[in-house]
């Protein structure tokens, strides 16, 4: 192997370690590095992929009906070839915001529990729950939310069950692993002498919690909630089984309510021309949506560092 | 108040959050139990529906959901298992391990539809693939791609540093080190990262229904369409037709999804008791 070193006549910045292989060794070893950097680049590839193939469908809307009008029209209706977003848009907050008020305290409060309170007995039962919950599929949730859960709410508002209160009870639950699991490992980085040292001044474990750890952890926390947020602006399924489908404003909890996913999986079977081009459009948004709060996280994460 | 009530309620409120938690998914697992076990038998498992409502079986939507699982999974692995060697192994820090980085984490947070009309607008249409398992595998597979890159750049990292030490030591090329010490030293938890990986791509929805069409069709070729278990429910759901075939498909579905985590858990406790 080391019969033909390379170093001679190579200059000094060559590193030590490659003197001792041969010429095939050294070009094996630097073809297999540009094989892996190849691998690692196909997210990159994959992210611009992305941007090109659905923005080019999606830019001619820049045209017809124009930004202005696709991104604050008030009406959507394929019908009267119309494609204003807005409806689309607050009905898609509507229900995230409704998600994270029922989802995030709960989910928060789990990973408070699994973290300082629970014993490894109980949290041995209650962490695989939280993953498991994360497997579920949301075609799943979709129908246990149509079967049990719509029945309930139609009753509640008079109405017929479909629409955001539904829809925001149902993704609650579903943003609870990812929220948990991140301010678990928030709460788990606390540095422990902090900890101990509330417990030395006689603190309670809920002034211990909620003076010390959680302050200690609120930017994983924020980060936490952050992303939790992505994954129910994103979440298509279980909206589509549940928010009934109407792209009108909100008017109630209980009156349905169209997303902007939710919209693209009704539309997208039968759409065509401008119609079609608004729905690749709308995906754009949600995708820029999604990496702008990837964006943020990065961002407050790396104020903190540098604090 | 006394901080002692306090203390009581908060700690009980904490106590109620765990075991809201815990019940939903014990909800939804036993409603999908008792409604569907009923449905499962040989016939429903293996033939094909008929008719208007889906009498029958589900046969063809089970082979189209393991067939694109598998044909994503081997589009996958090497890719994500590569990668994740080079931002382990290889990369020095700097701005192109930062973009890799935050492109893989975008990724992860992309919606799955954007995946589906992305597929629909990259593999079947501009490369006329067509609806087919091969355009949903590649669709899912760049899902699938950051979770088998970060669980298995985890699994790396978790490698001892003496044992890399130990091969260098002995003149080891670093590939050599990789591929005969690293890798087989990190595999079960690889293994845990891609079993979980395959688990998503079998409940997926929203990536399959506009690149694997809606058609119920026993896949042979990956060139041909099908229709997944996901979707099946979904369609059968949203139409409130056959109810029972609904409850069968998402008990089925359901079985596979803990069957796929608990191998999963039990390989990285396994891993957990052999490294003492």
């Amino acid at each position: 192997m080391a019969d033909q070193p390379i170093t001679t006549g190579a200059p000094a910045e060559k590193k030590s370690t490659l003197k001792l292989m041969s010429k095939a060794t050294y070009a094996k070893e630097a073809a297999l590095r540009s094989v892996f950097l190849v691998c690692a680049t196909v997210a990159v590839a994959g992210v611009a992929l992305i941007f090109v193939f659905v923005g080019v469908r999606g830019w001619p809307i820049i045209q017809d009906p124009g930004l202005g009008a696709f991104l604050f029209g008030k009406v959507w209706s394929s019908s009267a070839g119309e494609f204003g977003i807005l409806p689309l848009v607050t009905g898609t907050f509507a229900i995230t915001i409704g998600s994270l008020v029922l989802g995030a305290p709960l989910a928060v409060g789990t990973a408070v529990f699994l973290s300082e309170i629970a014993s490894p007995k109980v949290r041995s039962i209650v962490r695989p729950a939280v993953e498991l919950l994360a497997g579920v599929p949301s075609v799943v949730y979709g129908f246990f939310g149509l079967i049990i859960l719509r029945p309930i709410i139609a009753d509640i508002t008079g109405g017929l069950g479909f629409g955001p209160l539904t829809a925001s009870i149902v993704l609650a639950v579903m943003i609870v692993p990812t929220i948990a699991t991140l301010t678990e490992d928030a709460l788990g980085s606390v540095v422990p002498g902090i900890r101990e040292a509330s417990y030395a001044m006689g603190a309670t474990t809920w002034q211990t919690i909620h003076k010390v750890l959680l302050p200690a952890a609120s930017v994983g926390i924020i980060d936490a909630v952050i992303l939790g947020m992505g994954r129910a602006v994103g979440e298509t399924m279980a909206v589509v089984m549940l928010a009934g489908n109407a792209p009108q404003f909100f008017k109630g909890p209980g009156e349905p309510i169209s997303t902007l996913t939710s919209q693209i999986v009704i539309d997208m079977s039968y759409a065509s021309g401008t119609h079609r081009t608004a729905l690749f459009a709308m995906a754009v948004i949600l995708f820029l949506i999604s990496m702008g709060l990837v964006a943020l996280v990065r961002l407050i994460s790396s104020r903190k560092e540098t604090r | 108040m006394d901080k002692r009530l306090t203390n009581r309620i908060a700690v009980s409120f904490l106590w109620f959050c765990a075991a809201t938690t815990v019940a939903v998914l014990g909800a939804v697992i036993l409603y999908v139990f008792v409604n569907g076990i009923g449905q499962l038998s040989p016939a429903f498992i293996f033939t094909k529906p008929h008719g208007v409502n889906f009498e029958g079986g589900i046969g063809p939507t089970i082979v189209s959901t393991l067939y694109v699982t598998a044909l994503a999974m081997l589009i996958v692995t090497p890719i994500g298992v590569l990668a994740a060697v080079y931002l382990a192994e290889y990369a020095v820090q700097g701005r192109l391990v930062r973009i890799i980085r935050f492109a893989a984490d975008s990724l992860a947070s992309v919606p799955s539809i954007i995946m589906g009309l992305f597929g629909l607008a990259l593999f079947v249409e501009s490369m006329h693939i067509g609806f087919s398992m091969i355009s949903a595998a590649l669709a899912l597979s760049f899902l699938m791609l950051p979770i088998v890159m970060r669980t298995t750049e985890e699994a790396i990292r978790a490698v001892p540093r003496y044992i890399r030490w130990g091969s260098y030591g002995l003149g080891a090329s670093k590939w050599q080190t990789v591929s005969r010490v690293v890798l087989p030293a990190a595999m079960s938890r690889i293994l845990t990262g891609l079993i979980l990986a395959s688990g998503r791509a079998v409940g997926e929805t929203a990536v399959v229904i506009f690149t694997m069409g809606q058609a119920i069709h026993l896949p042979i070729s990956p060139l041909e369409s099908g229709r997944p278990m996901t979707v099946h429910l979904y369609m059968l759901a949203m139409e409130g037709i056959n109810l029972p075939a609904a409850y069968g498909t998402a008990l089925l579905l359901m079985i596979m999804i803990l069957f796929f985590n608990l191998t999963a858990r039990w390989l990285l406790r396994r891993n957990r008791r052999m490294q003492g």
